[in-house]
C-alpha cells in the first residue's frame, strides 16, 4: 500500500517573498503545512556586541540599520534610552520634531509593509508602485531634512542633529493633503476585492491570549484585539498631547492586521497636523558633550516603532561605551507567533502570512 | 496572391508539389506572424504594464525600447545553460520544445483574411480543444524531470488547474455551436459577420472562455503554476538559457494563439463594419487580436493571485454550472428561433443576472460587511485589555 | 502612564507570597534567587492585582563573575511594569529556569540567550542556538569572547561539539 508521506520544503534565504534572509523550513502534506520551523541568523552581524566599544553617541548610527525600514524610529528609542540613563533634558522643538519624523517614518514604513504586503499576493507590483510612490516622497522630505533617504543618524541623545529647513513646512503639508487621495483610492480598490478577502479573511489567525502571551507588539496585537499602544499607554516624546485614535482589529487574520497598518496611517497624518501646528520655535539640541559618561546603572527606554514594542535595554559602568546594549526587536518576538498562525493553512499562505507579520530581518538578526 | 501561385504551379507540377509549396509559404508566413508577435507581445506587456504601475515600461533602448524585446532575446541567449546533475536527462531536454509545439499549432486553423486559412478542417474548433489539451503534458515533463521540489509542486499544480479549467473552455462554446452550426471556424466568421459577433450574442460564454483561458495560459490571477513569490519559478525553475527562451516565448505564444481563437470566436475574425473594408482584413484581424493580449496585461496588472484550492472551487462551482445555464438558454432561443437583437439583448440582462446570483451562492467572502461600520468598530475599541 | 514598581514595591509584593525568595531591592528591580523564578514568574502573571500577562524582553548581561537575567514585565490589564533580575554564577555553566511555560515570548529570547551568552534555560522545549549555527564554538556575545582573528575562525569551521 502506498502511503504518502510529507516532504520537507525549504523557503529561502533566497526567495522573491520572505522580506529579507528569512529561512523557513517547512513539511508540507501536499499543499498544507504541518509544521514550521525559522531558521534565523543569516543577517546576524554582531551589533549588539560592536556597541560595546562605541560611545553613546556613536551608537546612533548604527542603530539605523536594524529596522532599516523606519530607521528614525529606532533612532529615537536609542536615545530615549541614553537620555534615561543619563539625565539628558531635552528641549521642546527636539521633542515635536522628533515626533514629527517619528510619524513621518512610520508613514513611509507603512506605504512599504502594506505594498509588499500586496506583492506577496501575487499582484505584480501595482498596488506596491502606488504605495512606494507616496513613500518616495516621505524620502524626499527626509533628504530635505538631513541628507539620507534611509539611515538617517538624525535623532541624537539631547535633541536632534540639525534644525528643520525653512521648506520644510509647506512640502510637509502639501504631501498630507495629497496622501489621503492615495489611500482612499487604494482602500477602495482593496477593500472589496474578492481576490484579496479570499486570500487574507481567516488567514493566520491569532487568537487574542495568544498574542498577549507570545509577546508579540505593534499591529500583529492590535490585529488580534488588544489595544495597546505604547503611544497611548506609556507616552513619550508629549504623544499625550495629540487626539489620535488607535485602529484595532477583531479576528486577528492577515485582513485585520492589513487594515490596522492603513488606518494607522491615517492616524498619523492627524498627528502629524497636531504637531506642526504646536512646534514652538527654539533650540533644537541641549548642550551635550560629543563623550559622555553616565553614571553606572541600567535603563530600558521603548517606543512604538511601526513593527511594535522597539526597547532598548542599555547597562552602563560609568564609562564612554555602554557596558550592555540589548534591542529588543519587534519583528524577532513576532516571529514567536508564526508556527500557530501558519499550521493548517496552505503552501500559498505561509507568504502571506509573513508579509502581514512585516519583519525586517536587519532586526530580526542584528 | 493564392492565385498567383497556383496558376502558376497547376498546369505545370503535380498536386503534391502545389499543396506542399503552398502550405510551405503559409507555415513560413504564420511562423515569421508568431514570431514578429511575440517580440510586440514582449514589448507591449512590459510597456502597459509599466503604464499601469505609474511608471514608464523600458524606453530606453531603441526609440520608446521598441529593441527592448530583441536585447532580452540576446541576453537570454548568450545565458549559460546549466544542467543539473540530477535531472532525467532526455526528458528535461525534450520539454521546452514540446511545450511550444502546441501553442504555435493552434495558429494553423485560424482564418486569417477571407479563404485564408492553413489547414481548412471541418472541425477546427475540436482541434484546437484537443491541441490545447496536450499543451499540459510538457509542463509536467519539465516538472519532473528538474528533480526539484518546488518545480515538482508547481507541474502538480499545473495539471490540476489545466485539466480543470479545459472544461468551462470548451463547454462554453458549446452556445456557439449552437448557434452556429458548425465546428467550421471559417463559417463560424462568416455567420458571426452576418449575425453579429457572439461577444454580443454570448457574453456570458466570452467572459467564462476569458478567464479560462486566463487561468489555461498561466496569467495572473490565476498563474500559481510559476507564482514567483511562492514558488520562484514553478516548473520552469531549473532551467536557463536558451532552454527558457523557449518557454518564455511558447508562453507568449500562448497567450497570442489564445487572443488569435478568442477573435475569430467572438469578435468576428477579420471582419469589420461596412465600409470598413478599404483596410486588408488581415490587418483587422491582428489589431484584435493585439486588442485582446492588452486586455490580458490589463488583468494581470490589477488583480493578485488566488490560491490553488480556490482556483479549483472556482472553476467547479461557478464556472461550469455557468457554462450549462448558457447552454441551455442559448438551445431554448435556437429552438424558438429568435434573431439577433433579442438574443443579444437576452444573453446580457441573463448574463448578469445569474453572475450575480451565482456569486451569491458560491462566493467565499462570508459575511459582506460595510465598510463604515468595520472602522468604526476598529477605532472605538475600550483601551487596554478589550473586552477582558 | 505605565506606573512603574519601584524595587522595594515590588520585593513587597513578591515576599507577601515568596518569603525568602528575593536576594535585594535596586532602584528599578528586584533580584531574588534563581530557582524560584519560574514560580514567581507564574504568581505575577496568574496573581489578579498584579497580572503581569505581558513580557516585554528577557535578556542576559555579562558581568564577569556571574550574568544577570534581566526580565521586564508589563501588565495589559493594570498598565503597570516591573523589572525582575535573577543572579547565574560562574562562567563554565551558568543557568536560569526557562519561562516559556509563562510566557510563550520567551521562546526566541531564551534561545538568543544561550546561543550569545551560554546562559543555559532549564526547561526549555527546544534550547538550540539560533543566530549562529550549531557546532560554533563559544558564545559571541560573552566578554572573553575574542575578537575576530583567523585563527578563532578556522576553529569556528572545524565541527565540533557545542
Amino acid at each position: 500500500m502506498v502511503q504518502p508521506s510529507p516532504f520537507v520544503v525549504n523557503m529561502g534565504p533566497q526567495h522573491p517573498s520572505t522580506h529579507g534572509v528569512l529561512r523557513l523550513r517547512l513539511v508540507l502534506d501536499g499543499e498544507s503545512v504541518l509544521d514550521i520551523e525559522a531558521v534565523l541568523g543569516y543577517l546576524h552581524s554582531s551589533k549588539e556586541k560592536l556597541q560595546e566599544t562605541h560611545t553613546y553617541l556613536q551608537t546612533i548610527p548604527v542603530t539605523d540599520r536594524m529596522d532599516y525600514l523606519s530607521s528614525m524610529t529606532n533612532n529615537l528609542g536609542c536615545a530615549l534610552a541614553i537620555e534615561k540613563l543619563a539625565g539628558i533634558p531635552v528641549p521642546d522643538r527636539a521633542t515635536y520634531i522628533r515626533v514629527i519624523m517619528s510619524e513621518l517614518q512610520r508613514i513611509a514604513s507603512h506605504c512599504a509593509a502594506l505594498g509588499f504586503f500586496f506583492n506577496d499576493m501575487g499582484a505584480w507590483h501595482s498596488p506596491l508602485m502606488y504605495f512606494l510612490q507616496q513613500r518616495e516622497k516621505v524620502l524626499d522630505i527626509f533628504e530635505m531634512v538631513c541628507g539620507a533617504r534611509l539611515t538617517y543618524n538624525y535623532i541624537r541623545p539631547g535633541g536632534v542633529s540639525q534644525d528643520l529647513p525653512p521648506e520644510f513646512y509647506p512640502v510637509v503639508t502639501k504631501f498630507l493633503d495629497e496622501l489621503p487621495r492615495t489611500l482612499d483610492e487604494m482602500e477602495q480598490y482593496l477593500w472589496d476585492n474578492e481576490i484579496v478577502r479570499s486570500r487574507t479573511v481567516n488567514i493566520g489567525v491569532l487568537p487574542r491570549e495568544l498574542a498577549i502571551n507570545s509577546s508579540v507588539t505593534g499591529p500583529v496585537l492590535r490585529g488580534s484585539g488588544v489595544k495597546w499602544d505604547i503611544r497611548k499607554a506609556d507616552p513619550y516624546c508629549f504623544f499625550d498631547r495629540f487626539d489620535f485614535n488607535v485602529p484595532v482589529g477583531e479576528k486577528g487574520d492577515c485582513f485585520d492586521r492589513f487594515m490596522v497598518r492603513l488606518y494607522e496611517l491615517r492616524e498619523s497624518i492627524k498627528i502629524l497636523r497636531q504637531a506642526m501646528e504646536q512646534l514652538p520655535p527654539g533650540p533644537w539640541r541641549s548642550e551635550v558633550p560629543v563623550i559622555f559618561r553616565p553614571q553606572a546603572g541600567d535603563a530600558y527606554g521603548h517606543i512604538e516603532s511601526p513593527r511594535g514594542e522597539l526597547g532598548y535595554y542599555l547597562v552602563s559602568d560609568g564609562s564612554v561605551s555602554p557596558w550592555r546594549f540589548h534591542v529588543r526587536a519587534p519583528s524577532f518576538i513576532n516571529l514567536t507567533a508564526l508556527r500557530e498562525m501558519v499550521i493548517g493553512h496552505k503552501l500559498a499562505d505561509v507568504a502571506v502570512i509573513v508579509g502581514s507579520l512585516d519583519v525586517v530581518m536587519g532586526e530580526v538578526d542584528r | 496572391m493564392q492565385e498567383l501561385i497556383l496558376s502558376m504551379l497547376v498546369g505545370r507540377a503535380p498536386d503534391w508539389v502545389v499543396v506542399f509549396v503552398t502550405s510551405l509559404l503559409g507555415v513560413v508566413a504564420i511562423f515569421t506572424f508568431v514570431i514578429f508577435s511575440n517580440l510586440a507581445a514582449v514589448w507591449i506587456e512590459r510597456r502597459l504594464l509599466g503604464r499601469f504601475q505609474i511608471r514608464s515600461g523600458p524606453n530606453r533602448t531603441g526609440p520608446e525600447g521598441l529593441l527592448q524585446p530583441l536585447a532580452d532575446a540576446l541576453k537570454v541567449v548568450g545565458k549559460e545553460a546549466i544542467m543539473p546533475f540530477a535531472v532525467d536527462k532526455w526528458v528535461y531536454l525534450a520539454a521546452p520544445a514540446a511545450v511550444f509545439a502546441p501553442a504555435i499549432l493552434s495558429f494553423a486553423v485560424i482564418p486569417y483574411a477571407p479563404g485564408l486559412t492553413l489547414l481548412n478542417i471541418d472541425v477546427g474548433i475540436l482541434f484546437l480543444g484537443a491541441v490545447g489539451s496536450v499543451g499540459v503534458v510538457p509542463i509536467f515533463m519539465a516538472g519532473w524531470s528538474s528533480n526539484n521540489k518546488y518545480s515538482l509542486l508547481g507541474a502538480m499544480r499545473a495539471i490540476a488547474v489545466t485539466v480543470s479549467y479545459e472544461i468551462p473552455l470548451i463547454l462554453s462554446l458549446i452556445g456557439i455551436l449552437v448557434l452556429g452550426a458548425t465546428l467550421h471556424l471559417e463559417t463560424l466568421v462568416e455567420y458571426q459577420i452576418e449575425h453579429g459577433w457572439f461577444l454580443f450574442l454570448q457574453p456570458l460564454a466570452f467572459i467564462i472562455f476569458f478567464i479560462a483561458g486566463s487561468a489555461e495560459l498561466n496569467r495572473t490571477p490565476t498563474d500559481i503554476m510559476e507564482g514567483e513569490s511562492e514558488l520562484t519559478a514553478g516548473f520552469h525553475t531549473e532551467y536557463s538559457g536558451f532552454k527558457f527562451t523557449l518557454f518564455y516565448l511558447a508562453e507568449y505564444t500562448h497567450v497570442l494563439a489564445f487572443s488569435a481563437v478568442i477573435v475569430t470566436l467572438f469578435m468576428g475574425g477579420w471582419g469589420s463594419g461596412p465600409g470598413l473594408d478599404l483596410i486588408p482584413p488581415a490587418l483587422w484581424f491582428a489589431a484584435k487580436m493585439y486588442l485582446i493580449f492588452c486586455v490580458f496585461v490589463w488583468t494581470r496588472a490589477t488583480l493578485p493571485r488566488m490560491r490553488i484550492d480556490q482556483l479549483m472551487g472556482f472553476a467547479w462551482k461557478f464556472l461550469i454550472p455557468l457554462t450549462l445555464m448558457n447552454i441551455l438558454i442559448t438551445a431554448i432561443e435556437v429552438y424558438v428561433g429568435l434573431a439577433s437583437i433579442p438574443i443579444f439583448l437576452i444573453n446580457t440582462v441573463l448574463a448578469a443576472v445569474l453572475v450575480v446570483l451565482w456569486t451569491r451562492v458560491v462566493s467565499v467572502r462570508g459575511v459582506a460587511v460595510n465598510r463604515s461600520e468595520y472602522v468604526a468598530r476598529m477605532m472605538s475599541q475600550p483601551t487596554g485589555q478589550a473586552g477582558r | 502612564m505605565t506606573r512603574s514598581f519601584t524595587g522595594d514595591e515590588f520585593a513587597a509584593a513578591i515576599r507577601r507570597s515568596f518569603p525568602g525568595a528575593v536576594i535585594q531591592s535596586e532602584r528599578d528591580a528586584v533580584v531574588v534567587q534563581r530557582e524560584a523564578v519560574r514560580d514567581i514568574c507564574f504568581y505575577l502573571r496568574d496573581n489578579p492585582e498584579l497580572q503581569f500577562d505581558f513580557l516585554s524582553s528577557v535578556t542576559a548581561t555579562d558581568y564577569v563573575d556571574y550574568f544577570e537575567v534581566v526580565y521586564h514585565l508589563f501588565s495589559i490589564a493594570h498598565n503597570h511594569s516591573a523589572v525582575l533580575k535573577a543572579w547565574a554564577e560562574g562562567r563554565t555553566n551558568p543557568w536560569v529556569p526557562s519561562v516559556v511555560a509563562v510566557w510563550k515570548g520567551a521562546d526566541l529570547q531564551e534561545r538568543e540567550m544561550w546561543d550569545l551568552l551560554g546562559v543555559r534555560c532549564e526547561g526549555h522545549p527546544n534550547l538550540k542556538r539560533i543566530m549562529m549555527w550549531e557546532g560554533y564554538p563559544g558564545h559571541p556575545l560573552r566578554k572573553d569572547f575574542l575578537e575576530f582573528d583567523h585563527r578563532t575562525f578556522q576553529a569556528a569551521l572545524q565541527p565540533t561539539e557545542s
